[in-house]
């Protein structure tokens, strides 16, 4: 597959990518000095790097992500969160804007309560420190979780937040998005409802162009 | 039992080189991270992918590489008598070899601690399900986004009546005198399974293993052609619900 083709061509593992000058990128390896993809996924390029987007897969930790976990169990001085990865993540007390007073931390975040925050650290040993002290990071009361690939989450957000906040406008849903592919939707339900579905089919279409249009035109027909 | 007519062709009317029809289907549980479905021939089986999760007991995890952990189970209904539920002997060692097969293209190192976990359920057999299982398995393996650097593919081979042939089914293998599963890396060439029940010379066992190669390559493309069908399908598919 030549990288300077057709944007958004799909590719599978050992399948081999010459990459015409340009860099190699994510989801790429090299054997014997010939390039080849090692997931299925689509090739782009982007600041010289040609780059394998996977179509499907975990969410893998990446420091300074925004994601939302799920409080999986309570340790003495942290919280063990579930963040749909292969690990769970750490949310350690003094990570949080939360003072613990009475030396008991299920009273501040019990098991299966939901918090939007950040990745703080990766350790050598892929020990996922999670942070809750940044701007609109929080934890989240009320509303509906929804989740998709996290492979899609950056077709949901769209370029420069465009297709993300369309959705907002039209509908006027509260919409946290985990880069996890977790995401957390407040509004009345009907309108969730509609968000919802409008989520599943990004997912569904994610590797096609123009999709923003499309979504839009989908909210003014339900007008 | 006579396999061979007088016409060269066998009892199901194949030629000594001719496969059993083969569909792949991709992404078929919405529940597992990869999922796929194949019917080969009369062999019809399910496998689905979990991973890379935290491997547990924490005394299986390695600190430097993900384990593949493959489990081969035929269902109490996919032979003529009541196959004995649970694993026995050969459910072990086919689990056994089959994980070893995936281990092989799968880049374990990137994910340390780590599991990969495949099921794979025959739920009906007719010979060969072990390469059947491991074809449906790297297919679902891509599916649920694994890193690998190439797929991995295989086919059986065998001898009936003194010849040696493709793909045997359920009377060939039971009346024949060898039956040789081989599964391959196909951008490679690499074998990364090979067993043998039955005797065969070494000049028939290249024979065999020429064959199975050829016919790999042949169902390496059905695999592609499967993955990529998902990813087309949805282009002209309606919306539709999915659960959660």
């Amino acid at each position: 597959m030549n990288v300077l083709d057709i944007e958004r061509k799909i590719v599978l593992p050992g399948e081999e990518i010459s990459l015409e000058g340009m860099k190699q990128g994510n989801g790429i390896y090299h054997e014997n000095g010939k390039y080849y993809s090692y997931q299925l996924g689509v090739l782009q390029t982007y600041n010289s790097y040609a780059n394998v987007i996977p179509l499907s897969g975990k969410y893998y930790p990446v420091r300074n992500d925004r994601i939302i976990g799920k409080v999986i169990d309570v340790a003495p001085s942290f919280w063990i969160m579930d963040i749909r990865g292969p690990y769970p993540g750490f949310l350690h007390i003094n990570d949080t804007p939360w003072k613990n007073m009475d030396q008991d931390l299920n009273r501040i975040l019990e098991v299966g309560d939901t918090v939007f925050l950040k990745v703080n650290e990766i350790t050598e040993s892929r020990q996922i420190w999670l942070s809750v002290k940044d701007a609109g990071l929080r934890k989240l009361e009320g509303g509906h979780i929804i989740m998709v690939q996290p492979t899609k989450v950056s077709r949901i957000i769209g370029k420069a937040g465009s297709m993300v906040n369309t959705i907002k406008e039209m509908t006027g849903v509260k919409i946290q998005l985990g880069q996890n592919g977790v995401v957390w939707l407040d509004g009345p339900a009907e309108k969730v409802m509609e968000v919802r579905k409008i989520l599943r089919y990004i997912e569904k279409e994610a590797h096609t162009s123009g999709l923003t249009d499309r979504v839009k035109k989908m909210l003014e027909e339900k007008r | 039992m006579k396999l061979i007519n007088e016409e060269g062709l066998r009892t199901d009317g194949r030629k000594f080189n001719e496969l059993r029809p083969i569909k792949i289907e991709v992404g078929v549980l919405n529940r597992a991270d990869g999922s796929s479905y194949i019917e080969w021939g009369g062999n019809k089986v399910l496998v689905a992918v979990y991973g890379p999760r935290e491997a547990f007991p924490k005394h299986t995890q390695n600190a430097s590489r993900a384990n593949v952990n493959a489990r081969y189970n035929m269902a109490a209904f996919s032979v003529d008598e009541r196959k004995r539920p649970g694993p026995d002997r050969r459910a072990v060692e086919i689990s056994k070899v089959i994980g070893e097969a995936l281990r092989c293209a799968v880049f374990t190192e990137q994910f340390p601690r780590t599991t990969i976990d495949v099921y794979i359920e025959v739920l009906q057999a007719d010979a060969g399900t072990r390469i059947a299982g491991l074809t449906a398995a790297s297919v679902a393996l891509v599916d649920a986004g694994i890193p690998m650097k190439d797929m991995v593919v295989g086919c059986a081979a065998g001898k009936i009546d003194g010849k040696v042939v493709l793909d045997l089914n359920k009377e060939e293998d039971n009346f024949g005198q060898a039956d040789l599963p081989m599964a391959i890396i196909p951008r490679t060439q690499e074998i990364v399974l090979l067993q043998m029940d039955g005797n065969m010379s070494r000049d028939e066992l290249e024979e065999a293993v020429e064959l199975s190669k050829k016919a790999s390559m042949y169902i390496a493309d059905l695999q592609k052609q499967a993955l990529l069908a998902k990813y087309k399908s949805q282009e002209n598919e309606k919306e539709g619900e999915r659960g959660e």
